[in-house]
C-alpha cells in the first residue's frame, strides 16, 4: 500500500482544514498507459487528488482500475470512480477490492449516465445496485468487513467513500436530503455538478447544513471552464443534468468571437474564487475536460495554493515499488 | 443500420409510469392489505399450491400494472414511494431520482417523460409520508421477479427491505445514523 501522503493528497486536505482541489483524468479509448500518465504530469503538484472516470459519459474506456494505477504510478492521487451501469454486485464489489489491494486512496461510487447516451446505446444497461446501495455496500465492506452476501473479508479496504449530487435538478428541494441519504449510507465527501447557478447552489448548502449533513461530509464543488460557443451549446443540451443559467449564457455570448476562451476561463476563476467564500464549501473539483494543462492557471489566477507536498518524489517511488512487477 | 428505442415503445428500456391511482386512496387501501396472520397463513398455503399461486399471482400482476405500471419485481416498494414504482424508472433506482432529471423535471433517459421520482415525491410528501424517502431500500434480490409481492410481504420476506441496516433499530437510516428528523 502507498504510504500516506504528507500534506498532499485528499484525506490530508480535509483533515488539514486546507481548500482542497480535485480534477479529473479521462482515461484514453485505446490500450495507452501514456495517454493517462500525460495528464497526470501535467496535473502533479497543482490538485490534491484527481478523479479517474469510470467509461464516461457512458463511452467505452481504459477502465478506471487501470487508469487509477497509472495516475499513482505518476505521482497523482487517484479518485477511482466506478458506476453502477456496467456491473453487477459482484463486479462493483470484486473491483472496490482490487482498489483495496492496490492502494488506491479513494474511491467516488455513483450510479452513472444511462448508456443511451454513449457510444454504445445498444448495452444492457446493468444498474444491479443504485449510487446509495452502492455507497452503502463500500461502507460495509470497508467498516464491517462484510459483502452483501454478508460473507466476510480480510483483510478490509482502506479507501476513503466519495459520492457525487446534483444540487441542480429536480427536485430541487429533495436534492439535499438525497445526499444524506448517501451520507448516512457512507460517503465521506460529495463532488458536485458544475456550479453555474449560485442561488441555487447556496440554498443547496443551507438545506445541508440544516440537516447535519456538512459536519459528515466534506463538500466539493464541481467547476470547468466553459472554452467556446459549442461547448455552451453542448452543456446546454447534452449533458444531463447540467444547469446553465441565462447570465452565463449572455456573458458568453458577449465577447467578441476571440475572446470566448478567455472569457469562460476568467469566469470559471470568478466561480472558484466565490465558491472559497462560501462557508463548508471544502473545495473545487475542476472538470477542465481536455484542457488539463490549463488546470494550473485557472487555480493560479483563483489565488489557490498548491498542495504542500503533493505526493513527493520520495512517495512516488515508494508507490511504484509495489506495482512495479506489473509492467 | 441500428435501432432508436424512441420508434418501439414497447420494448427496452423500463418508461416511467404516472400511477393511475390517487396516492391518498392507495395510503387509505393499504390496511386491507398489510400483513395480518390470517394473510400469512394465506401465503403459505398458496405457496404450496402452484396453480392456486399462479392464478394469485396473475391478478395481482394485473391490478398493479393497470394502477401503478407494476413491473412484478416481486419485492414491492410502493408504499415507501408515495405510490409510485420505481422499477419503471430505466435505473430502476429504489433510493431517490439520479443527477439527469432535466431542468422540468423529466426523465434523461425518455425526455418525453416525467421523471418518475418526481412523482413519488410528491406524492409521498403530498400524502403526509415524506418520510418514507428516507428510508434505505435494500439492493433488490431478482430471485423475487414474477413471484407475487403480496405473499412475499406476507410472509415477512420484505422486512428490512426499506429500513436501517442493522435489525437492532427499525428507524429510518437517517434519525438513526445522522440523529435528525427530516423535515
Amino acid at each position: 500500500m502507498s504510504a500516506e501522503p504528507a500534506g498532499g493528497g485528499l484525506r490530508a486536505a480535509f483533515a488539514a482544514g486546507r481548500f482542497a482541489v480535485t480534477a479529473e483524468i479521462g482515461p484514453p479509448r485505446g490500450a495507452d498507459a501514456e495517454a493517462v500518465t500525460r495528464k497526470a504530469e501535467l496535473l502533479r503538484g497543482w490538485v490534491d487528488a484527481a478523479n479517474v472516470t469510470d467509461n464516461q459519459g457512458a463511452n467505452a474506456r481504459m477502465s478506471s482500475l487501470a487508469g487509477s494505477l497509472l495516475a499513482q504510478r505518476a505521482g497523482v492521487e487517484p479518485v477511482m470512480q466506478l458506476t453502477c451501469r456496467d456491473r453487477n454486485r459482484l463486479a462493483l464489489q470484486s473491483d472496490l477490492l482490487a482498489a483495496g489491494a492496490l492502494g488506491i486512496p479513494n474511491v467516488l461510487l455513483l450510479t452513472g449516465d444511462h448508456p443511451r447516451f454513449g457510444d454504445h446505446p445498444e448495452a444492457k444497461p446493468v444498474f444491479d445496485l443504485d449510487g446509495v446501495q452502492l455507497v452503502w455496500t463500500a461502507r460495509t465492506l470497508r467498516d464491517d468487513g462484510v459483502l452483501i452476501s454478508g460473507r466476510a473479508v480480510s483483510p478490509r479496504p482502506a479507501w476513503s467513500i466519495g459520492t457525487v449530487e446534483n444540487p441542480f435538478a429536480p427536485p430541487l428541494g429533495f436534492r439535499a436530503r438525497r445526499l444524506a441519504k448517501k451520507v448516512a449510507a457512507g460517503a465521506e465527501f460529495v463532488q458536485t455538478q458544475y456550479v453555474f447557478d449560485f442561488d441555487i447552489f447556496e440554498r443547496w448548502m443551507a438545506d445541508l447544513r440544516d440537516l447535519g449533513v456538512t459536519e459528515r461530509c466534506k463538500i466539493i464543488a464541481g467547476v470547468g471552464p466553459i472554452r467556446s460557443l459549442r461547448a455552451l451549446e453542448y452543456m446546454r443540451t447534452s449533458v444531463p443534468g447540467v444547469h446553465v443559467p441565462d447570465h452565463v449564457d449572455r456573458r458568453l455570448r458577449g465577447v467578441p468571437a476571440d475572446r470566448v476562451a478567455e472569457e469562460g476561463i476568467q469566469m470559471c476563476v470568478e466561480t472558484v474564487q466565490r465558491l472559497a467564500t462560501i462557508p463548508d464549501v471544502a473545495g473545487v473539483h475542476l472538470m477542465a475536460l481536455g484542457y488539463e494543462h490549463g488546470v494550473p492557471d485557472i487555480l493560479r489566477r483563483a489565488g489557490v495554493p498548491r498542495p504542500p507536498t503533493a505526493l513527493s518524489d520520495h512517495n512516488r517511488h515508494h508507490s511504484m515499488e509495489g506495482i512495479g512487477h506489473a509492467r | 443500420m441500428g435501432f432508436d428505442e424512441r420508434n418501439a415503445p414497447g420494448g427496452g428500456w423500463p418508461r416511467p409510469v404516472i400511477p393511475r391511482i390517487g396516492a391518498r386512496l392507495s395510503y387509505a387501501l393499504h390496511p386491507f392489505l398489510a400483513t395480518n396472520p390470517v394473510y400469512r397463513r394465506v401465503g403459505a398455503w398458496l405457496e404450496r399450491r402452484q396453480r392456486t399461486y399462479r392464478w394469485f399471482t396473475r391478478a395481482e400482476r394485473v391490478a398493479k400494472e393497470q394502477l401503478y405500471g407494476c413491473r412484478m419485481c416481486g419485492q414491492c416498494a410502493l408504499p415507501d414511494t408515495g405510490y409510485t414504482c420505481p422499477m419503471t424508472c430505466p435505473k430502476q433506482l429504489r433510493n431517490g431520482p439520479c443527477g439527469g432529471v432535466s431542468a422540468s423535471g423529466r426523465c434523461e433517459v425518455h425526455p418525453d417523460l416525467v421523471c418518475v421520482w418526481v412523482t413519488a415525491i410528491e406524492r409521498a410528501q403530498g400524502g403526509g409520508h415524506g418520510a418514507d424517502l428516507d428510508l434505505l431500500q435494500r439492493p433488490v434480490d431478482h430471485r423475487a421477479w414474477d413471484r407475487s409481492s403480496w405473499v412475499n410481504y406476507w410472509q415477512g420476506r420484505d422486512d428490512g427491505l426499506g429500513v436501517a441496516p442493522g435489525p437492532d433499530d427499525p428507524r429510518p437510516l437517517l434519525r438513526r445514523e445522522l440523529g435528525l428528523s427530516p423535515r
